[in-house]
């Protein structure tokens, strides 16, 4: 029984996050800096990342870098592509990404060939119009037709896919979450009143340090879940991916929550990055939404 | 990376699932809560013990067996399973006496703390000494030999000791404790944290008097109050140096902190299966919420414990685990009365029990305090 990360583990999370941190957005303005996006799908699309699944990388690998995404706000499309390589094995040669569809919408739709999963069947498909949503760094579309059948899908990965697909979207709150956790925290370093910085009284540092155990207990059920995907038989994958997906979600939601409070009136204007987080966070707990009367508390 | 037993850990958890299948059947089972857990602790730990499933990564030569730490995570989740009680919650002890005493202590004092044989309690807060640890007023002052002459006793120094005066409280082992290791104040004319010493005390003597408390879910075993009026400690079982107790007590509630020590996921786990059991038609969202909280602690103590592999130390993080714990602990409580309500005394008895944890061991508020400062390093 060994829950560490390999050193090549570590390398690819330190990579992604080097790669998030110096091309992310560092601020709201960023979101419409045309140039900034374009070195940023340039520079994501020659790591290869989105074909880590088509390539055989583990459930692991992918939500390190899912969440090292989100943390540093990666605003180009890397879940839809991902998750459509677990389900086109081998098609790492062909350049052109694919995305997804979740419930007939196109996730990361500035992509626009979608795989549609439907009935045990793959089905090909193309983006249409975009969608209204919440998340600021990620698009989804309509789908438009015509659905061609492309192949089948067994049962068996049916279930693991799904189990990937909870996993990546728990590691992107997961990300998102520690990304609003450091903002808040480094406000709560510098802004002062009173005479002193806030992060020096209790009543605002207090749900900082609530935040951080949140992390904590949220690492440690992502990781068995991300390992869980290829590991165990589908069922118990996913069961194990529900679990991180509801703890997840819930931890996150108050983290950034918690940052916005922090960040006291600026924090709820458009111009702080705190909703931009949050925003991520809700719009990754509606991918593939898991409630508590989903999970099985069976006995075993 | 792999969460999977390795075939010796596979074989272990088999061995131990049978011979908890044959205490639970045969050789009946023990109590896992309330006082009837406690008055029979004892037994349960030399029993535990006795069959090769406790002290696992602890040193050889103390009664350990040197297995990596997480074989301990396996004991806590079949003694879940079983419905059997936790292991009993000593590591921190173990810890702190295994770091700071001398090889004379450890030799003389570990073995039967692990084995069971003699039982330990802590003797750190006090009335006016609870979060502000170092405020303490307990003293141990040195006498030297005060015997008559003539008395047998050797006369060339050795028989220098301390007599201890003071108020110690939230004892938890206190009135069945063989020895207790007891934080005091050597000298009251340095900076306070500097004053301090650690002891191990006989807890079998004169000048000791047990007043324990009654807990609010009626539990009268736990929670010890000792009063100490001229108990007489040997200076040789000074743990570590005069002045030194402060980093001994640091140690102690550093790893106090830490569900991985403490063994407590298993208590948890086994009771939210309880729960599980009981519930007939559709589950109750508090006891699913538990459900995924007590798997989260589960999964965190692995984590934790694999980590120790590559030699982390233990620091503040500790009060991360506790805050984690804490939660588990009391949603757990509320899993108890949305499926029992108050009719059910076990039930009542765990929801009350669970408002202790965000108190012992140091408070949830303190915890954050240290995670605020010392991990955030946000000031104050």
């Amino acid at each position: 029984m060994d829950a560490r990360l390999s050193t090549e583990q570590r390398e690819l999370r330190d990579a992604a996050a080097r790669l998030a941190g110096d091309l992310g957005p560092g601020s709201v303005r960023d979101l419409a800096d045309a140039d900034r996006i374009a070195r940023l799908e340039k520079a994501v699309a020659a790591t290869g990342w989105r074909a880590l699944r088509s390539d055989g990388a583990s459930g692991v690998e992918v939500a390190l870098v899912a969440e090292e995404f989100a943390r540093g706000l990666v605003d180009v499309p890397f879940l839809g592509p991902v998750l459509a390589g677990d389900l086109r094995p081998g098609d790492a040669g062909d350049a052109q990404p694919w995305t997804i569809s979740v419930r007939s919408e196109a996730i990361d739709a500035r992509i626009q060939r979608v795989l549609a999963v439907r009935d045990g069947q793959i089905l090909t498909a193309r983006t249409g119009a975009e969608l209204p949503g919440a998340d600021l760094t990620r698009v989804s579309a309509e789908v438009i037709g015509p659905l061609e059948v492309a192949g089948q899908l067994s049962g068996e990965h049916a279930g693991r896919w799904l189990a990937l697909a909870l996993a990546v979207t728990s590691a992107d709150m997961l990300g998102a979450a520690r990304g609003a956790q450091a903002l808040a925290c480094d406000y709560a370093r510098i802004r002062a009143q009173y005479g002193k910085t806030i992060g020096s009284y209790q009543a605002v540092a207090h749900p900082l340090a609530e935040g951080l155990a949140l992390i904590e207990g949220s690492v440690s059920v992502l990781r068995h879940a991300a390992w869980a995907v290829d590991a165990l038989a589908p069922p118990e994958a996913v069961r194990a991916a529900q679990i991180a997906k509801v703890y997840c979600a819930r931890a996150a939601l108050t983290i950034c929550e918690t940052s916005v409070q922090v960040h006291g009136g600026i924090g709820n204007t458009w111009e702080c990055l705190a909703h931009v987080y949050l925003r991520r966070v809700l719009a990754s707990a509606e991918l593939f939404p898991v409630g508590l009367e989903e999970i099985d508390c069976g006995l075993s | 990376m792999d969460y999977r037993d390795s075939p010796a850990e596979a074989e272990f958890r088999d061995r131990l699932r049978t011979w908890l299948a044959w205490r639970g059947g045969r050789a009946g089972s023990f109590p896992a809560s309330g006082d009837d857990y406690w008055r029979r602790q004892g037994e349960w730990h030399q029993a535990l013990y006795g069959a090769g499933f406790f002290g696992l990564s602890w040193p050889r030569e103390y009664g350990g067996q040197e297995l990596p730490p997480v074989y301990d995570v396996i004991l806590d989740e079949e003694l879940a399973r079983a419905g059997a009680p936790p292991r009993p919650s000593l590591g921190y002890l173990v810890q702190g006496l295994g770091r700071h005493g001398s090889a004379e202590l450890r030799r003389r004092f570990l073995p039967g703390m692990i084995d069971g044989t003699q039982r330990w309690c802590q003797g750190f807060s006090e009335p006016g000494a609870g979060s502000d640890l170092a405020s303490l007023t307990t003293t141990a002052t040195l006498v030297q030999g005060d015997r008559a002459p003539g008395d047998s006793a050797d006369d060339d120094g050795n028989d220098a000791e301390y007599v201890v005066h003071g108020h110690k409280i939230w004892t938890s082992y206190s009135d069945v404790a063989d020895w207790c290791l007891l934080l005091a104040r050597t000298d009251p004319d340095v900076p306070r944290h500097r004053g301090l010493s650690a002891f191990v005390v006989s807890m079998r003597q004169p000048g000791v008097e047990q007043r324990p408390f009654r807990m609010m879910n009626g539990i009268t075993t736990e929670f010890g109050q000792v009063l100490f009026d001229g108990a007489r400690v040997p200076a040789d079982q000074m743990v570590g140096a005069a002045g030194e107790g402060w980093a001994l007590a640091m140690t102690i509630v550093g790893h106090e902190r830490e569900p991985a020590e403490l063994g407590y996921s298993a208590r948890y786990g086994k009771l939210v299966r309880d729960l599980v059991s009981r519930t007939k038609g559709s589950t109750p969202t508090e006891l699913t919420w538990a459900y995924v909280q007590t798997e989260m602690l589960r999964l965190h103590v692995r984590r934790r414990l694999s980590e120790r592999l590559d030699g982390v130390a233990h620091g503040p993080e500790g009060s991360l685990d506790k805050l984690l714990m804490t939660w588990v602990e009391q949603t757990a409580g509320h899993a108890a009365l949305a499926v029992g309500g108050t009719r059910d005394p076990d039930l009542l008895s765990a929801y009350l029990y669970s408002r202790a944890q965000s108190v012992m061991g140091g408070t949830s508020q303190i915890q954050k305090n240290i995670i605020a400062s010392r991990i955030l390093r946000l000031g104050g």
